[in-house]
């Protein structure tokens, strides 16, 4: 990467020259399209915090709800006042948009926090927990629908903002990673006694991971919130985390292309297997196999760690760890 | 008062079950360092064996409900849960034992996951009616006590109470005065030490997953004989309880699981009767992140320092 800044620019440019093409297609594979786009935006931020910072988190949904939450609640209280016109209800979506990533990144720095104290296991636990707790908060939350679910805001989302955003993310964590600032990153997920020996605060590290993280995720969310105009409680559940962290998984954890490529595979491969379980043509039990998607998701974990834990296209730095 | 005494009794039912399967998470932990994600789905395993053995047992004894099908039941179920439990640690953790936590982690994950999606694909995802084992009902207490003959107690809160207490005992003797249960604190203390004492790790491990697991699966009957409609998700929730109950009792420590799993069975029963219900969950998880904020070694656990 010579020039990243040059290429960030090719690529919003790029998004902008599609999104005049995407108004003909056909509203199912357009749909597809902007949810790859808003898995790749989750899947590179929980990557960070996975895959180059090594803290295992499994509550990515939970960041993401609030960010959906938060923004959505913006546009609906707030979508007018600017005016009625596209602008004025567009631009108070990309500050709602924003806004929804800070409320998230500030729940990113009450789970991170704690996060200080634990690693592994319990970690995934505890932001497991938290984002239960986001729900519960929510689903008790009148101004939000509660358990009725949250509807009603225009659809600002397009292929233009959601791979924009895109291009933003991807680019901003691979700056970051590669920076001098960012090798503290990688240092805390190799080795975390050795980084703190070396005098990195392996706090701050850790702290900022999650923050940025969080603060994706949330925007994703308020992506998505936008873009289908209802949102409910459940849609952000524990299932939905481990969708994302397959994804991480799968990708190989420290490889942000490996990672999106892994969004747009475990997007559209759903999708394929709906059409598998048309083909009648099939035996039975093999189309019912297909259409229950998750049995094949949790046998590919499975295998995947046993023989090749490093993920499809990962490096594999995480591995060389020490064992035990 | 009345009010209070009844939820300590609702409490103290769940509090037992959550107990039953909180051992397994700590008694794993002890032996191998690791949360066996899967654990919660072994007692839905176990609700299930029940629901498919019940209607075959129980016409061994008559037909209908009686005591000595359900004991029957129960240890059958218990007896298809440890095997399964062993069968999970042989084909998918054993391989792992020598790769980082993180990986094993994830490989729990995903038999929990394939457990519970197999468990719809097998089962379907409908919820089903466990058949009546023991006619449950409402014990009649004596006018005699006054006010408090007003509290409903049921057979079925005393037999999972009950049954728990044996099979906490059970545990306690065979952890404290036998030859495995010696090489299990041993392996917990020490593993390397305790293989160059000549005790067989492998065999040990799958002990005490079979033990975990068999009271995992003696949890899925006795929370069904109490509430009668599983399914292939009740694991998630009661896994997850259970887990918080087996780190607020300190993970690793057996008499803790017993004591933090009743502590959050009532807990759970005081914040739905007096609060709101659905506050339930989320309060759950606030206990176990306070937990682990101000005493990440639990209540009766100590605390370990990490060896560089």
């Amino acid at each position: 990467m010579k020039k990243p800044k040059t290429l960030l620019l090719i690529a919003i440019a790029l998004c902008a020259a599609a999104s005049f093409f995407t108004g003909g297609i056909n509203p199912y594979y357009y749909d597809i399209l902007i949810t790859i786009g808003i898995n790749i935006i989750l899947a590179v931020s929980l990557n960070l915090v996975t895959g180059y910072t090594g803290q295992f988190s499994l509550g990515h949904a939970g960041f993401m709800a609030v960010g959906a939450y938060s923004s959505a609640w913006m546009t609906l209280t707030f979508g007018f006042v600017l005016g009625t016109s596209l602008p004025a209800t567009g631009g108070v979506y990309l500050i709602a948009l924003f806004g929804g990533g800070l409320a998230a990144a500030a729940a990113g720095l009450l789970v991170g926090v704690p996060s200080l104290r634990l690693r592994g296991d319990y970690l995934a636990i505890v932001t497991l927990g938290f984002s239960e707790i986001i729900k519960g908060v929510i689903q008790n939350a009148e101004p939000l629908g509660a358990q009725r679910g949250l509807g009603g805001m225009v659809q600002h989302t397009n292929f233009f903002w959601t791979y924009a955003v895109v291009a933003l993310a991807i680019y901003g964590i691979l700056t970051l990673v590669h920076s001098t600032y960012g090798s503290g990153f990688l240092a805390v997920r190799d080795d975390e006694i050795a980084a703190e020996a070396m005098g990195i605060n392996t706090t701050k590290y850790k702290v900022l991971a999650f923050v940025i993280g969080a603060f994706l995720a949330g925007v994703a969310g308020g992506l998505y919130a936008h873009f289908k105009q209802f949102i409910h409680p459940e849609g952000f559940n524990f299932l939905k985390s481990v969708d994302i962290v397959v994804m991480v998984i799968l990708g190989g954890m420290g490889s942000t292309a490996g990672v999106c490529l892994a969004a747009v595979i475990l997007t559209i491969l759903p999708e394929f297997l709906r059409t598998v379980s048309d083909y009648t043509w099939l035996p039975g039990p093999v189309r019912d196999l297909a259409e229950n998607r998750m049995i094949l998701y949790s046998l590919l974990l499975i295998i995947l760690m046993l023989t090749r834990p490093q993920g499809l296209f990962g490096k594999m730095a995480f591995i060389r760890g020490k064992k035990s | 008062m009345i009010e209070f005494l009844q939820q300590l009794i609702n409490g103290l039912s769940q509090g037992a079950i959550y107990a039953l399967i909180a051992l397994g998470y700590t008694m794993v932990f002890g032996v191998l360092r690791f949360i066996n994600f899967a654990h919660g789905d072994i007692y839905m395993l176990g609700a299930f064996a029940g629901f498919y053995t019940a209607p075959k047992l129980l016409s061994l004894t008559g037909g209908g409900p009686s005591y000595g099908g359900a004991a029957l039941v129960l240890v059958a179920a218990m007896a298809l849960c440890a095997a399964a439990g062993v069968i999970i640690e042989r084909l998918c953790y054993r391989p792992l034992r020598a790769q980082p936590r993180l990986t094993v982690l994830i490989a729990a994950i995903g038999v929990s996951l394939f457990l519970e999606n197999g468990g719809q694909f097998f089962f379907g995802a409908d919820p089903q009616a466990f058949p009546e084992i023991i006619a449950d009902s409402a014990i009649e207490l004596p006018a005699s006590w006054g006010e408090f003959a007003s509290l409903t107690l049921t057979i079925g809160q005393l037999i999972v109470i009950g049954s728990t207490i044996v099979l906490l005992a059970a545990l306690r003797t065979i952890v404290k005065y036998t030859r495995t249960g010696m090489a299990m604190r041993a392996l917990s203390l020490n593993p390397l030490a305790a293989s160059l004492m000549g005790v067989n790790t492998d065999a040990v491990i799958s002990f005490t997953f079979a033990i975990g697991s068999a009271l995992a699966g003696a949890a899925g009957i006795l929370t069904s004989i109490q509430q009668p409609s599983i399914d292939p998700l009740m694991g998630i929730n009661a896994g997850l309880k259970a887990f918080v109950a087996a780190v607020l009792g300190g993970i690793g420590n057996i008499p803790g699981a017993a004591l933090g799993g009743v502590i959050i069975g009532v807990l759970e029963a005081l914040v739905v009767g007096y609060i709101n219900p659905t506050y339930r969950d989320p309060l759950v998880f606030a206990v176990l992140i306070l937990v682990l904020l101000f005493k990440p070694s639990g209540l009766l656990g100590k605390a370990e320092r990490e060896k560089v």
